[in-house]
């Protein structure tokens, strides 16, 4: 008797104390479970990002300053930047249309397929990790000893766009080669990012278009054009974000400056090129300045087509 | 000649059942999906294949060999390739102490905020995807005064490095969790755990994270994938990793250096590929 109460009757008592009286006690437990990757966030995202762009407002000896942005007057750095912004804009746009014209074929093939897992993770790589491994794919294809180069030469052009351009050696090691290499992973992350609007067009859609008397072509001009405008706009706005921030494939195949990710390698290893102090914080300013104007623009035109992806 | 170019458009005019594609659809002719893919392809693999022949290049004789291939095993030339084969093992460091971040700090963070803060989660998301619109070069100017306090605590060794490139890491760790959390009805399966009489421990170790398998090795092998590609932070860090290595070598033996990136790009491609296969098991299952 006595036996079963002591089995019975603890359970149930301390189920209900633990559900009136835990739960300030578990919250105070949870919100520290928090405190881990917050901390983490603070002292390697947020001091560093902070750092960064505070650095461009201080002097040589500490002191707050706005002479740093004179750099913005020096001709060497605004080169960089209006070379950073064209390369990066032309290989928007050209990665975006050839981006745009795989999504185009890869439409009606079923994602589980091996082609389309082929193709996603052969983006992946080269979207997202290539760096310097595509600088090295091109010196092999197109640098003085490259494949092409060299096969140019045995057709007779022993001088050829590849191994002199502009007077100026390998196209290659010259910011106008850039645009080559950066195809290669600006056409990758457009399928990547374009691929879902496209598989968002429905078929009923088409069906419709089809019983109204519309051919293809009204199709896309009237349908698949209009609706799918903002997600292209907005992959174009991530390309060109892409190019501009990019680093890895430019450092490995330019040693000097000649865009503005390269202006601040010049001067962190201490190549000064303009005279004054924390010109790196000046130019990091500058590109977050810029990407914060292309991520606000690609929000909006993604709010904008997920109107149609419901 | 004329007829399989006619009976495709009798077809497309009388859309029968035997027909899967419908021409009043959006998809493109299996002609056209043909071309462009089939130039894609070509264009993408000449690079590679580039990278191949270069690597099998004997000198400027014009003769091809295994010679490359050879060198890196032969042992008088071990000593060249040491930086080479620190910075892999250095890099494989650097991943094993990154997993263990996304999978320490990020992913219970992320399943707390679940069950617990659900209101936190937009704040989570905008805090992973920043990194993505914060260029590398620029939070390097950051790191780099971060990183001098960091050498003072932990010394300047390479698996330190982890710390940033997990940063780097969080938008492309973040994605496949939480499309795995958004799948999976945690909070119900979490409140049917514990009515059942299990505790928060079974809850998490028997319950959530075997639903979010996939997610979680998504995330995994993502994050190896950068870390092997990862160049900027490691490069103004100073510190050897398998990308400035490359680096460094290409300037005394291009070859060696491409044959590495040949692997690297390859090991990247097949791992993406098993994400991708591993997303795609996943579909299949709920569909079924």
């Amino acid at each position: 008797m006595s036996m079963t109460t002591t089995v019975v009757a603890p359970v149930a008592p301390t189920d209900t104390a633990r559900g009136a009286e835990v739960p300030p006690r578990r919250r105070v437990a949870a919100w520290v479970g928090l405190v881990p990757f917050g901390a983490y966030v603070v002292l390697f995202l947020a001091i560093p990002a902070v750092l960064a762009i505070a650095s461009g407002f201080f002097d040589g000896d500490g002191a707050f300053t706005f002479a740093n942005f004179s750099a913005y007057t020096n001709p060497t750095i605004l080169q960089n930047f209006f070379a950073s912004i064209w390369i990066s804009a032309l290989t928007a746009v050209l990665g975006a249309i050839g981006g745009a014209l795989i999504c185009f074929a890869l439409l009606g093939t079923r994602p589980e397929r091996m082609l389309r897992s082929t193709v996603d993770s052969a983006s992946s790589v080269l979207a997202q990790f290539g760096g310097v491994m595509l600088a090295f794919a091109f010196i092999a294809t197109i640098g003085a000893q490259g494949v092409l180069t060299k096969w140019l030469v045995s057709l007779g052009f022993t001088t050829n766009i590849f191994n002199n351009f502009n007077g100026g050696g390998p196209l290659l090691y010259q910011i106008p080669g850039l645009v080559i290499p950066y195809l290669y992973f600006q056409i990758p992350l457009m399928v990547l990012s374009f691929m879902p609007a496209m598989e968002g067009l429905k078929s009923t859609w088409a069906e419709a278009n089809a019983t109204l008397g519309g051919t293809r072509l009204t199709y896309w001009t009237r349908i698949g054009v209009p609706i799918l405008a903002p997600a292209f706009f907005g992959s174009l706005i991530l390309l060109f974000a892409n190019a501009f921030s990019s680093y890895a494939t430019a450092a490995a195949l330019i040693s000097q400056g000649g865009i503005i990710p390269l202006a601040i390698r010049q001067q962190l290893t201490s190549e000064t090129i303009v005279g004054v102090a924390n010109v790196a914080g000046v130019l990091a300013l500058g590109m977050v300045v810029v990407m914060i104007v292309l991520m606000t623009a690609y929000s909006a035109l993604q709010r904008r087509a997920s109107r149609w992806r419901r | 000649m004329s007829a399989p170019v006619e009976a495709p458009r009798l077809a497309a005019t009388r859309p029968g059942p035997a027909q899967k594609t419908p021409r009043y659809a959006a998809a493109p002719s299996r002609l056209t999906r043909g071309i462009i893919l089939g130039v894609t392809a070509v264009v993408f693999l000449v690079p590679i294949l580039a990278m191949i022949e270069f690597s099998l290049r004997q000198g400027q004789t014009g003769a091809y060999g295994l010679e490359h291939y050879v060198s890196i095993f032969t042992a008088g030339q071990a000593g060249t390739y040491d930086v080479l084969f620190q910075g892999i093992l250095n890099s494989i460091g650097i991943c094993v102490v990154t997993v263990l971040i996304v999978l320490v700090l990020l992913l219970p963070t992320m399943i707390l905020v679940e069950l617990k803060y659900p209101r936190l989660r937009g704040v989570l998301e905008f805090v992973c995807i920043i990194p993505i619109t914060i260029p590398s070069i620029v939070l390097v100017v950051g790191f780099i005064p971060v990183y001098s306090v960091v050498a003072r605590i932990f010394g300047s060794n390479p698996w330190t490095l982890a710390f940033a490139v997990g940063i780097i890491v969080l938008p492309y760790a973040y994605r496949p969790i939480a499309s795995n959390l958004a799948a999976v009805e945690v909070v119900t399966l979490g409140e049917a755990a514990r009515s059942l009489g299990a505790s928060w421990g079974q809850v998490l170790w028997r319950v959530i994270l075997p639903n979010l398998r996939p997610g979680i090795l998504s995330a995994c092998f993502i994050t190896i994938a950068v870390v092997l590609g990862e160049y900027t932070i490691a490069s103004f860090l100073s510190q050897n990793t398998f990308q400035t290595a490359l680096v460094l070598v290409q300037h005394t033996d291009p070859y060696v250096a491409v044959i590495f990136a040949v692997f690297a790009l390859v090991f990247a491609f097949v791992l993406l590929l098993i994400i991708g296969r591993l997303g795609s098991l996943g579909r299949n299952r709920r569909a079924a």
